[in-house]
C-alpha cells in the first residue's frame, strides 16, 4: 500500500526515512503542534514549495533541462485562480476553473517554448526561458487593468475558507485541542492535502515508464534516440508536465495568501530560491524537494529572528554584531548554501543515501 | 532486387570537402550476414551512421523493406527496424545494467510512454532484460551502474542492448574489440545464432580474419568511402581490386593494420 503510494520509490536510507516522516508529520499537524499565525504560514509555504521544487526537479534533475521560466508557470496558476475568483464568483467551482485555466495556459506556453527551442542546444533553451519569463513578468506588471499591475490582485475565497467561518461550535465548542476550528484551518488542510496529492502524482510520474525515459535522456540523449525514444517529444512533454504542476502549486499559493502579485509569484528571486532548494535537497530525487524546501523556508523565515537574538548575545564584542544584524541574513543564507554544496554535492538526500545501491 | 531487406542507393556523406562515404549502392538480403571491411577511416562507421540516421545523407537513399527511410529521424528508423551496436560504447553510464536493458525492452513494448503505471511493476520487461543479461553472461552485474563495469563488460552490454532491441537489421560495429579472449566467443556465438533468423539481416564491421571466415556470407570492402569490392568471402579476398589496393600487404595485412 505504502509502496504503491510511493510508486516503489522508497527513501532507501533509515536516516532519510526518519527525517522525511518527521517533516511530513510536522506539516500534517502544524496547526496543532505550532499554533500561531506565523508558524502555520511557514508550514503552508513549505508544502507549496515542496511541490514547486519537485516539479522543477522533474526538469533539471530528472531530464537534465535547465529552465528559468518555472516561476512564470507558478504565476500563471496563481493568476488563473485569482481571475476565476474575481471574474466568475467566490465558489469552489470558480477556484477549480481558474486553476485549470492557469494550468492550461502554463501547458500551452511550455509547449510553444519547448517546440520552438528544445530541439537546439540546452543553453539556448535556458536563454529563451529567461527571456520569456522576463517578458511575462513585465507584461503582468504593466497590464494593470487586468492583473492589477505591481499591486497585484486581492480576492475573496469561498466563505468556508475565510477566518470568519467557524465550524464545530455545538459539538466541540469550536475548538479541537485548543485550536480554533475556522476557515483558515480548512484552508491550511486544503493546501496540505493538495500538495500531498501533487507530490505523490509527481512521484508516480518520475517512476513511470515515461519517467525512466527522462532519466535515460539526461544520461545519454543520443543513445535514448537510438533505442527508439523520440527525445524532443519526451522533453517537450516533460516540460509541459512540470509547468502544469508548477501552476497548481501557484494556485495553492494564491489560495493561501488570498493575494497574487508579481513579487510573490513571478519574480526571478523566487526562481533563484527554487534553484537553491533543489540543490540543497539533492537533484534527481523528489525527496530532496521536501528537505530542500523545509530547510530553505525555515531559514528564510527564522534566520533573521535567530540572528537578532544572536546579535544581542554578542553585544559588546566588537565587529561581531555587525555580522549578525538581521540585514545580513542573506549573507548567512549564502554561506549555508555554499557549505551545503561543498559538503553534500549531491544534496542532503544524496548524502544520506551514500553507498546505498539502486534498486531494480 | 526488391526482395532486399535493406538497400542503400548512391549513399553519400560529405563533411565539408571530405567525402567520408562515396555513393555506396548495396543491397542486403534477409537471412544473411555481410562483413564490412576496410582500413581506418574508410567510412565503415559513417556508413552505419547514414543507415541508422545519426548522419543525414548528403545525397542518396536508404530503403528498408522497400520503404524510403532516408528522411526519418533516428528514433523512427529504430522503430522501423534498424538497430545498432556502437563502436564506441554508448550507454547510460549512471543507470544500472538492468535499467539499460529494461529501457530497450520498454521501447519495444506496446506502451513505451505510459505515465501512470510503475516501471518497476512491468515484470515482462524486466524478464526480457534478464534474459539478455544471461545471454551475455552479465547477470551478476545487473545492479551495478554501467560506469562501474569493466570495459569488456560494457562492450558485452552494448551487444546485449542490440539483442534486446531485436531489429530487422542488426548492425555490429567491431563488437568484440576490447573484449578478452574468453569474452569474445560468447558474443560471436550469439551472432552465429542470429544468422538462423531468416527474416533478419546482419551487417558486421570486423577486423579479425577468423571471425569473418567463420561468420560472413559475403564481404564488402570500403576504401576511401567508396565500395571497392563486393562478393563471396573467398572471391573478395582474392579479387584483383583488393590485392591491388593493398599491394605488398595482402588482405590479412590490411585487416591487421585496421
Ligand atoms: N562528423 C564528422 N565530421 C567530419 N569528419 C568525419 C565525421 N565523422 C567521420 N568523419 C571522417 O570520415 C572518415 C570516415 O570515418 P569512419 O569513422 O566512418 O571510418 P571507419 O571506417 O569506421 O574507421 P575505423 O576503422 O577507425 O573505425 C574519417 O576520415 C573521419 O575523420
Ligand atoms: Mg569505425
Amino acid at each position: 500500500m505504502i509502496r504503491t503510494l510511493l510508486s516503489d520509490d522508497l527513501p532507501r536510507s533509515r536516516a532519510l526515512t526518519v527525517l522525511l516522516i518527521g517533516i511530513v508529520l510536522c506539516l500534517a499537524l502544524a496547526p496543532f503542534l505550532f499554533p500561531g499565525v506565523r508558524t502555520v504560514d511557514t508550514a503552508a509555504r513549505i508544502c507549496i514549495f515542496v511541490v514547486l521544487v519537485a516539479s522543477y526537479d522533474l526538469l533539471i534533475g530528472y531530464t537534465g533541462i535547465v529552465s528559468f521560466a518555472h516561476t512564470m508557470f507558478f504565476g500563471l496558476g496563481a493568476y488563473g485562480l485569482a481571475f476565476g475568483l474575481i471574474h466568475i464568483d467566490r465558489s469552489y467551482l470558480a477556484m477549480g476553473l481558474g486553476t485549470l485555466g492557469g494550468a492550461l495556459a502554463a501547458a500551452v506556453v511550455a509547449l510553444l517554448v519547448g517546440l520552438f527551442s528544445l530541439r537546439v542546444r540546452a543553453i539556448f533553451f535556458a536563454m529563451i526561458t529567461l527571456a520569456v519569463a522576463s517578458a511575462v513578468a513585465v507584461l503582468f506588471s504593466q497590464l494593470s487593468s487586468i492583473t492589477g499591475g505591481e499591486d497585484g490582485l486581492t480576492f475573496k475565497l469561498p466563505r468556508s475558507l475565510g477566518p470568519a467561518f467557524k465550524f464545530g461550535t455545538e459539538t466541540l465548542d469550536g475548538r479541537l485541542f485548543g485550536v480554533r476550528l475556522n476557515g483558515k484551518l480548512l484552508a491550511y488542510y486544503l493546501v496540505f492535502f493538495c500538495c500531498v496529492l501533487l507530490f505523490l502524482a509527481l512521484l508516480r510520474f518520475v517512476n513511470s515508464p515515461f519517467g525512466r525515459v527522462l532519466n535515460a535522456i539526461r544520461e545519454n540523449e543520443f543513445r535514448a534516440e537510438a533505442i527508439g525514444f523520440p527525445v524532443i517529444y519526451y522533453r517537450v512533454a516533460a516540460s509541459c508536465m512540470s509547468a502544469i504542476a508548477a501552476a497548481f502549486a501557484g494556485a495553492l499559493y494564491a489560495v493561501w495568501l488570498r493575494y497574487v502579485g508579481p513579487d510573490t509569484t513571478l519574480s526571478m528571486e523566487i526562481m533563484l530560491n527554487v534553484l537553491l532548494m533543489v540543490v540543497i535537497g539533492g537533484m534527481g530525487t523528489l525527496y530532496g524537494a521536501i528537505i530542500g524546501a523545509a530547510v530553505f523556508v525555515l531559514a528564510q523565515n527564522y534566520l533573521q529572528t535567530f540572528m537578532e537574538s544572536a546579535a544581542s548575545l554578542v553585544e559588546g564584542i566588537p565587529v561581531m554584531p555587525n555580522f549578525l544584524t538581521a540585514d545580513r541574513w542573506l549573507l548567512w543564507l549564502g554561506l549555508l548554501f555554499v557549505i551545503s554544496v561543498y559538503f553534500f554535492p549531491k544534496g542532503v538526500v544524496g548524502r544520506l543515501r551514500r553507498g546505498k545501491t539502486v534498486p531494480h | 532486387m526488391s526482395s532486399a531487406l535493406l538497400k542503400t542507393q548512391d549513399l553519400t556523406a560529405r563533411f565539408g570537402g571530405h567525402v567520408a562515404v562515396n555513393a555506396v549502392s548495396c543491397a542486403f538480403q534477409a537471412g544473411s550476414l555481410t562483413a564490412i571491411i576496410g582500413p581506418n577511416g574508410a567510412g565503415k562507421t559513417t556508413y552505419f551512421d547514414l543507415i541508422s540516421g545519426q548522419v543525414n545523407a548528403s545525397t542518396g537513399r536508404v530503403y528498408l523493406d522497400g520503404h524510403d527511410i532516408s528522411r526519418m529521424s533516428v528514433a523512427s528508423r529504430t522503430r522501423a527496424g534498424i538497430g545498432r551496436a556502437f563502436q564506441l560504447t554508448n550507454l547510460f553510464p549512471d543507470l544500472t545494467v538492468m535499467e539499460n536493458l529494461r529501457l530497450v525492452a520498454q521501447s519495444k513494448s506496446a506502451r513505451p510512454a505510459c505515465i501512470w503505471s510503475m516501471a518497476s511493476r512491468h515484470k515482462g520487461l524486466i524478464a526480457i532484460a534478464e534474459r539478455a543479461l544471461e545471454q551475455v553472461q552479465l547477470a551478476d552485474q545487473r545492479k551495478q551502474t554501467v560506469s562501474e563495469l569493466s570495459h569488456g563488460d560494457q562492450r558485452k552490454l552494448e551487444v546485449a542492448m542490440l539483442m534486446t532491441l531485436d531489429p530487422l537489421v542488426y548492425m555490429f560495429d567491431e563488437p568484440t574489440a576490447g573484449m578478452s579472449m574468453d569474452e569474445a566467443p560468447v558474443v560471436l556465438e550469439l551472432i552465429a545464432q542470429l544468422k538462423q533468423r531468416t527474416d533478419r539481416t546482419i551487417l558486421l564491421v570486423e577486423h579479425k580474419m577468423e571471425v569473418i571466415r567463420a561468420l560472413a556470407d559475403r564481404i564488402i570492402v570500403l576504401h576511401n568511402g567508396a565500395l571497392a569490392a563486393d562478393g563471396a568471402p573467398e572471391d573478395v579476398m582474392n579479387s584483383d581490386i583488393v590485392q591491388e589496393a593493398y599491394i605488398g600487404r595482402g588482405l590479412e595485412g590490411v585487416l591487421d593494420a585496421v
